[in-house]
């Protein structure tokens, strides 16, 4: 039946590419996930009247920040090409992405954990402080336990932004739902591949919608 | 006999705190010298913007000061740092207005957090938390999440948090400006509780005569970054020299009410002497009041009365017509001076 309705779709391949845009998108998640969080605690500490208040590393951080999410992502591909090359050896398959995909992901997120932080009170982190509070104590049992539901709904938009990043990391051949659409579906004009891969994405993407509104309900206390 | 040992536990020497600002330089606290003896309910009280905000957070070193020493315990918390400061900071604990829990965690894991951090064995920290639990009275609300708590039980984790480490000195910071009066009282309430249990140094800072009224032993009166009346609260109360601490002393004696109710009360009573008197501490137990009738032969209307409790005995002012003899009215003045009761004459009928 299914055979019928999509003759041109080959399954076992649009299954490989599904796996390949999980593994790209899971992967990159992770990486931007850890390094987005320190950046973004290094931004909200070394911000005035923070912690570690200094305009120089604050300055610093924030411009670095800023670039990588200006620049847009199809143009920082095909920038960190050299890089991934000199990294990786290859710039072929789904490991080829992942460079261009956290970097260009995780100063986006940093925004996201800086907005976040921004949102705790005050007062308790004065409050831990009065209590005698190393400043690690302070990031892992007060900024991060206290802004987690933000964290989490912000890694979910930055997960969902990842799954359409892997389909422009399709340029370099990354693999992917976005390349089988484009190569197999657009340039060889079988609007039936291009549909069925819609859809897989479309379904990745809600049922990582799914998983973090279901945590962020799941542990926000307020 | 037991001789009860007064120790010094804080002492301020010439402390100031500036902050630099855009508009130039701001003042917060100016010259302030203080001393907190141990176990006293120290009361700071002044409006907002007298900078007793910036003077109980040098207390734990949360702010530094521009210049002056700051002694908690023994120790110049002006000029320690890193660990010795974070290890000083354990044993002063801070209790603040809007509670600063974190809502993330249980009533049992915020009591658990300043052991935590202290590096008590999780053992330890369960039976610790369960005795806490009990004291501030929230047995079966363990569990609870802030969010599912009344602000008066929210403060009241605040105060078990504070008292997690065995603090020597508790630093409230305006504890009951953000609860209605019952829940105040309720919370003032454990504090005296827990000051006269633990032996706990209290200091307090509010904008509430109230609160002074109510549990501190002595008060300092803050304006414009400088301490300028402190001493017993009675006394305090009795002959309040600044304007600032008379303005707060009418805060509970000269109600609007009762500025109103002189104008009725001249106009009600036209004969007699209409007296003022004020009592404070302990003379307010002796029946001067049943001498001026037995034995001055005076008739005594009590048109007025405000008396309350404080810490040191019963504070407040009775106004009564005495209508009679005039030399015995006279008398009956002077007697009432020398019984300790501070007399101001209102209005001479005639």
């Amino acid at each position: 039946m299914l055979n019928d309705l999509f003759p041109n779709v080959d399954w076992e391949k649009m299954w490989e590419a599904t796996q390949e845009t999980l593994y790209m998108t899971g992967v990159a998640t992770v990486f931007t996930f850890v390094i987005g969080l320190a950046l973004g605690i290094l931004l909200f500490l070394t911000s005035p009247q923070q912690l570690w208040a200094n305009k120089l590393v604050s300055w610093l951080t924030g411009s670095i920040v800023n670039i990588f999410r200006s620049i847009p992502f199809i143009i920082l591909v095909i920038l960190l090409i050299p890089f991934t090359k000199l990294l990786l050896g290859s710039i072929r398959g789904p490991n080829a992405a992942l460079p261009a995909l956290i970097i260009g992901a995780a100063p986006f997120y940093a925004r996201m954990v800086l907005i976040a932080l921004k949102e705790i009170d005050k007062g308790v982190i004065e409050a831990a402080r009065s209590m005698g509070a190393k400043t690690s104590t302070i990031i892992g049992k007060v900024l991060i336990p206290e802004s987690l539901p933000a964290l989490v709904s912000g890694i979910t938009v930055t997960a969902i932004a990842l799954v359409g990043y892997t389909a422009m990391a399709g340029v370099i051949g990354a693999g992917g739902l976005g390349t089988l659409a484009f190569l197999d579906g657009f340039q060889r004009s079988q609007s039936d591949v291009t549909f069925v891969a819609t859809i897989l994405i479309l379904v990745v993407v809600f049922v990582i919608q799914f998983i973090g509104d279901f945590i962020t309900t799941k542990i926000d206390k307020r | 006999m037991i001789l009860k040992v007064v120790m010094t536990v804080i002492q301020l020497e010439n402390v100031s705190k500036k902050y630099r600002t855009a508009n130039g330089e701001l003042i917060a606290v100016k010259d302030v010298n203080l001393s907190v003896e141990n176990g006293e309910i120290f009361g700071i009280i002044g409006y907002s913007g007298a900078g007793k905000s910036t003077l109980i957070r040098l207390l734990n070193g949360l702010e530094q000061p521009t210049s002056g020493k700051v002694i908690v315990n023994s120790q110049e918390i002006s000029s320690i740092k890193g660990s010795a400061l974070r290890n000083a900071r354990q044993k002063i604990s801070m209790i603040f207005q809007h509670f600063n829990l974190l809502w993330s965690r249980t009533v049992e894991e915020n009591i658990s957090f300043p052991l935590e951090i202290a590096g008590v064995s999780k053992s330890e920290r369960q039976k610790k938390v369960l005795e806490l639990v009990e004291l501030v009275g929230l047995k079966g609300r363990e569990k609870a999440y802030p969010s599912q708590l009344s602000g008066g039980q929210k403060q009241r984790v605040g105060i078990a948090r504070a008292l997690a480490n065995s603090p020597e000195v508790l630093l409230c910071d305006e504890a009951t400006s953000a609860l209605d009066p019952e829940t105040t009282d309720s919370i003032l309430d454990l504090l005296v509780d827990i000051n006269e249990k633990l032996g706990l140094t209290v200091v307090l800072i509010t904008h509430e005569m109230h609160v002074i009224r109510k549990i501190c032993h002595r008060v300092a009166v803050m304006e414009a970054g400088q301490v300028v009346e402190n001493g017993d609260v009675l006394q305090v109360f009795q002959s309040p020299q600044a304007n600032v601490t008379k303005r707060f002393v009418s805060q509970i004696t000269d109600t609007n009410e009762r500025k109103e109710s002189i104008g009725q009360i001249i106009k009600n009573y036209p004969s007699g002497t209409l007296v003022k008197l004020l009592f404070v501490g302990s003379s307010t137990g002796q029946p001067v009041i049943s001498h001026l009738s037995r034995e001055l032969n005076l008739d005594v209307n009590i048109v007025h009365g405000n008396i309350s409790q404080t810490k040191s005995g019963p504070y407040g002012t009775l106004i009564v017509q005495l209508d009679g003899n005039k030399d015995n009215v006279q008398k009956a003045v002077a007697y009432m001076n020398e019984h300790g009761v501070k007399t101001e004459v209102i209005e001479n009928a005639e």
